[in-house]
């Protein structure tokens, strides 16, 4: 396995001179699910959003240290910000369906590409949607708003939406935190079949969800990354002291 | 101490809830009463002068014309092209605001604005007389500055407040999670704004444009100083650069002038009628418009 992505002393602060990332150096390899794990305020999601450039829209004050994407890196400004959020997509917490149709949400993002073939748009909406498992439930109702569906089916069709775009990386923040258990084991099985075919990077909402996800794993604990290695290391025989006790629920 | 506050509570509370209806009421009965008197004393004249003589184009009251139709065309002349100045830069000042200027700015902005919407008119008007009137005459090489032209730009300056301080709140409330989704799919900024910020924000954005509209519609001191005041029904294109009289500026000019119940009179009132119902119109399709907002904010949250 190659790596996709590597990081290197990664230093990032808030506006309000919190540092949200001190010091991050790991790597990300392809086409496996590598979990970013820890309590809250650890900084994984301030991570996840610099993987796709998303805190640009944040009130970032001072960032430091190298992002190497496929050799380039992230952080330099020449990077064309639409074209790499095309190549890493991401999942927020929240379905965040646009107010457009089923239909509409999934092929929003090859719609700004500028792609009008009405072909080409249905293959990838049906792609997509099957990718996300959400095909045999909505393939029926394409025209009904995004809004009609369940909190669980809403969050598939971000997933579609992100998806259908083809990217090479999928970005999942807490994706499943407002969904139900069902939901929630739904995606975890997608994922495993997404991964033949994306890399995943996923910041989980829980211990247990990650161990139950992971290829590797990394731990963080207010803005450090303690200890990342492969699912066994971490899970089985963690190095450090802090993330054996947080695995084993002694705080978190 | 609980027990103190449910003894007195309900007596306060019907004492509140009393005053509440009687204001709520009150206004109720003096929009009844506004409207019942603007009808008694305004109706007659569609019988005393004649429906088919109030609908022509001249308009002499001293001679006994009482043609409102260039009335009519002078406020939808001026109100329309105030909408063109003010819609544009209303709407784009709005999304420049909420969208794209970072917070220092928006927080200077906005309220400099929000005084600008205080402005009285007549201080509006006196620029467009001195300043604004004369400039364009030359501009224009007009034989007069004071003509819909100038009302209309006029106009658009004192509906632009109006439509910058609505459309900008309802573009901030458009969820965070909507500009965060198109984004991370790749959209431009632009993109985000055009495509997916202010189709969510439209009807509130329209609603702006409506009061903006009324705001024009409405106004008088201002259009009565700079538009030259030619009860003229327009022919062609031009008559945006030759001087007009609208509703509002007849009725505050020619009131103080006429005796109480004569044919004028009567006329003058029902000039206010149909402005009334121009302004019943517009607001009506406002509220329509942020009613089915509402409706579908229901919908967003079930």
């Amino acid at each position: 396995m190659s790596d996709i992505f590597e990081i290197e002393d990664l230093r990032l602060t808030y506006s309000d001179n919190n540092e949200s990332l001190r010091g991050v150096s790991m790597r990300i390899p392809e086409h496996a699910i590598t979990v970013l794990f820890g309590p809250a305020g650890g900084g994984k999601s301030t991570l996840l959003r610099v993987l796709n450039r998303l805190n640009d829209l944040a009130d970032v004050k001072q960032v430091s240290g190298r992002v190497l994407f496929h050799g380039q890196d992230l952080l330099s400004p020449t990077v064309d910000v639409v074209e790499l959020r095309r190549k890493v997509g991401i999942v927020f917490s929240r379905p965040a369906p646009l107010p457009l149709s089923i239909y509409e949400n999934v092929c929003y993002g090859l719609r700004i590409m500028g792609e009008r073939r009405k072909a080409r748009l249905d293959e990838a909406v049906e792609r997509g949607l099957r990718q996300a498992m959400l095909w045999e439930e909505v393939y029926d109702r394409l025209d009904a708003s995004g809004f009609a569906l369940s909190g669980g089916q809403q969050q598939r069709l971000c997933l579609a939406r992100t998806l259908a775009l083809q990217p090479e990386v999928v970005l999942l923040d807490e994706p499943t935190s407002a969904l139900d258990p069902i939901s929630t084991a739904r995606i975890e099985e997608m994922m495993q079949t997404l991964k033949d075919v994306y890399t995943i990077v996923i910041a989980p909402h829980n211990v247990q969800q990650a161990a139950r996800v992971a290829d590797q794993a990394a731990f963080f604990l207010q803005g450090e990354l303690i200890e990342w290695g492969d699912r066994g290391q971490i899970f089985v025989r963690p190095r450090d002291r802090r993330t054996q006790e947080y695995i084993e629920g002694r705080f978190g | 101490m609980t027990r103190q506050t449910k003894q007195t509570a309900p007596q306060q509370d019907r004492l509140v809830t009393l005053l509440i209806r009687l204001s709520g009421y009150s206004s109720i009965l003096l929009v009844t009463l506004i409207f019942i008197f603007l009808m008694k004393e305004g109706l007659p004249a569609l019988a005393d002068v004649g429906i088919g003589e109030l609908f022509t184009d001249r308009w002499y009251p001293i001679e006994g014309y009482f043609g409102i139709l260039p009335l009519i065309s002078g406020s939808l002349i001026v109100t329309l092209g105030a909408m063109l100045v003010s819609v544009p830069l209303g709407v784009g000042t709005a999304i420049y605001l909420s969208e794209v200027a970072p917070s220092s700015t928006r927080e200077v902005v906005k309220p400099l604005v929000e005084v600008l919407a205080g402005l009285p008119s007549v201080v509006l008007g006196f620029l467009g007389i001195i300043a604004a009137a004369p400039l364009l005459r030359r501009l224009l090489d007009l034989p007069t500055g004071l003509t819909a032209f100038a009302g209309a730009l006029l106009l658009g300056l004192i509906a632009i407040p109006t439509i910058v301080s609505i459309a900008e709140d309802a573009l901030n409330t458009v969820p965070a999670a909507y500009r965060q989704a198109a984004l991370a799919v790749g959209a431009t900024p632009w993109q985000t704004i055009w495509g997916v910020t202010l189709p969510a924000a439209r009807s509130g954005v329209l609603t702006a444009v409506m009061l903006g509209m009324g705001r024009a519609l409405g106004e008088t001191m201002a259009v009565m100083m700079v538009t030259g005041n030619a009860p003229t029904l327009p022919h062609g294109l031009d008559a945006l650069f030759m001087p007009v009289r609208t509703m509002t500026a007849t009725i505050a000019s020619e009131m103080g002038e006429v005796a109480t119940g004569s044919a004028h009179y009567q006329v003058l009132f029902l000039i206010g009628i149909v402005l009334f119902l121009f302004s019943l119109v517009v607001n009506v399709l406002a509220s329509s418009v942020s009613f089915r907002q509402r409706k579908r904010a229901e919908r967003l949250l079930s």
